[in-house]
């Protein structure tokens, strides 16, 4: 690479700026885990406690016995929401990107928009019909409204990825006498597992993070998630932080596991999604 | 090429409607999940609704006075200031720190790559656990930070329980939490610009400041605006962080037109769901707006 011919003398106090400047930016994630350790006679300790040295699991022991049904129904919206976003966004990506449907811009356009409209919004019509349909606090009418954060990125995610999907493939398929769903299922989805992997990681990290419909639909019912289940700690025992920071790591977890194994798939989600053509 | 192969995975006038086949699912989708509950917000807006009639049905019709009673209530231009500010200084502050730390990750040395992929956390985390976690930070009595501001002698400030300050304190968490993506989207602009630009202009002598000016700024525009303008759109969506932190409190110091169309709705004991919703039918006018000023400007400064 032509920018890297400066001698490493050079660019290692560069790393220790960025080491820097990467601290400031994580402190409050680090500042999140100190406290879910610190005892309660020490969080309002003058100064501070900077590190968990005389530490406490009772934050975590908090967590198991009162927040796994929160996790679990968590869990599962997530995988809900997942399963019905690719379900949804891959057929309308390949139409979109290779059947050149008419209409087919008007659609995209669409789904853009629809992208704009506030969730708070949506959540007071959701909240209305879903009273009429009987199906406030139910994991279904969970998956369905947080689907909705999901499926107008899976779209674009699925229709820039099919777009390079070689012509030639498909063209191979029809003289082997493939029809449009069999290409699809058998040709462009498995050449596809990149943008279904970006779709779902992201599609669960949402569903998992929702408050706003959480708060809306599910907030009276058995099935709350674990969003909930840190608001209501926030509500309830003011005192107990280091079980509040506790929970909050226990959310975190699947944030970070996404940046550890799939860091190459979340750059390509942010940046397909705001670099399109 | 040879000249049997059609350029193009070609498809009959037939074949393309019947792409709609794969269309079908999302477009009733759209309809069941985007056009109906809009169409049901506009509806509650128009009506006169008790928590009897939503229930039952049968609420009266009401014309525009639900957005009547939502103009001229006293939280309504505090509401919209509010919001206009707390938008404002999220996108400026955002996109400076994002753009400034994207120029600094995209000169190469060891760890960059790592480095710029694990300052991504705060845009991946939950947003109540970022809330939670500013809360305590910024707690008056407990908080580390007016500990920090103390050991420089700064008396307390009380962030969150002060009308204040309690604005202030949310924008410095929701730009802690934009910063990432900023960061990441300015950074894969910044790549996209030829490496031979910069280093013919440095033959030309140009400084570093020049050259930002000259090549970088004019070259990222495209992607700045992108950025912007997806900034805004979650900007004015935001509603989870600021009700987590303050409740759009106290007295309405921190209050936006999303928070405030919770509250009608669903924050008191008795809702009022027809000014929510009007409040709410507000808020994507403003989007709206917002959304289509900003294209029409970049359309004209492109052509």
């Amino acid at each position: 690479m032509t920018t890297t011919t400066a001698p490493t003398r050079r660019t290692w106090w560069k790393t220790g700026i960025g080491l820097v400047l990467t601290g400031l930016m994580l402190f409050p994630v680090y500042w999140m885990i100190n406290v879910s350790f610190t005892r309660d006679r020490d969080m309002r300790a003058s100064p501070p406690h900077l590190f968990p040295v005389d530490g406490t699991v009772e934050g975590y022991r908090a967590v198991f016995d009162q927040q796994l049904p929160y996790l679990g129904t968590s869990f599962l919206v997530g995988l809900g929401t997942v399963a019905l976003t690719v379900a949804l966004s891959a057929p309308a990506g390949y139409a979109l990107a290779k059947l050149r449907p008419p209409g087919g811009r008007a659609l995209s356009f669409l789904l853009l928009t629809a992208q704009m409209i506030p969730g708070i919004i949506m959540a007071m019509g959701f909240y209305a019909s879903y009273l009429e349909l009987g199906i406030l606090n139910t994991l279904p009418g969970l998956i369905l409204a947080d689907s909705t954060l999901a499926v107008p990125f899976g779209v674009l995610i699925f229709t820039a990825f099919m777009s390079g999907v070689p012509d030639e493939l498909l063209q191979a398929a029809v003289v082997d006498g493939a029809g449009r769903l069999r290409t699809f299922w058998s040709v462009v989805l498995p050449l596809s597992r990149n943008a279904v992997v970006t779709v779902s990681l992201f599609a669960f990290l949402w569903a998992w993070s929702d408050f706003v419909f959480a708060s809306t639909l599910a907030g009276g019912g058995g099935h709350q998630p674990i969003t909930l289940g840190i608001y209501r700690y926030i509500g309830n025992n003011n005192q107990q932080w280091n079980a509040i920071m506790a929970t909050a790591v226990v959310a975190s977890v699947p944030a970070a596991v996404l940046l550890v194994l799939a860091q190459r798939y979340v750059s390509t989600g942010i940046t397909a999604g705001a670099v399109k053509d | 090429m040879a000249a049997t192969v059609p350029p193009g995975y070609r498809v009959s006038r037939a074949g393309r409607w019947s792409a709609w086949a794969f269309l079908a699912p999302v477009t009733g989708y759209l309809v069941i999940c985007y056009a109906y509950p809009l169409y049901r917000n506009v509806e509650l807006s128009l009506r006169e609704y008790t928590v009897r009639s939503f229930v039952q049905g049968g609420a009266p019709f009401a014309g525009l006075d639900n957005y009547r009673t939502a103009l001229a209530d006293p939280t309504f231009g505090p509401a919209l200031t509010h919001t206009l500010v707390f938008t404002v200084a999220s996108l400026v502050l955002q996109f400076t720190i994002g753009m400034a730390l994207a120029l600094f990750f995209h000169q190469h040395f060891p760890l960059s790559r790592t480095l710029r992929a694990v300052i991504l956390v705060p845009w991946l985390l939950p947003l109540i656990v970022s809330a939670s976690t500013w809360s305590w930070l910024l707690n008056s009595d407990a908080g580390l930070v007016n500990a920090a501001l103390g050991v420089v002698g700064v008396d307390p400030v009380h962030w969150l329980t002060s009308p204040r300050w309690s604005l202030v304190s949310v924008i410095i968490a929701n730009v802690w939490i934009g910063v990432p993506f900023n960061l990441v989207v300015l950074h894969s602009g910044l790549q996209a610009i030829p490496a031979e630009l910069y280093e013919a202009s440095a033959l030309d002598g140009a400084t570093g400041w020049q050259r930002f000016r000259s090549i970088t700024f004019p070259l990222l525009r495209p992607v700045s605006a992108i950025t912007l303008l997806l900034g805004l759109i979650y900007t004015l969506k935001v509603f989870d962080l600021i009700w987590i932190m303050t409740r759009g409190g106290p007295a309405d110091s921190s209050t936006t037109l999303a928070t405030w169309s919770y509250r009608l709705g669903f924050g008191n004991l008795l809702p009022r769901f027809g000014p929510g919703a009007a409040v709410g039918n507000l808020l994507i006018v403003l989007a709206l707006l917002a959304g289509l000023g900003y294209l029409r400007r970049q359309r004209r400064q492109q052509s």
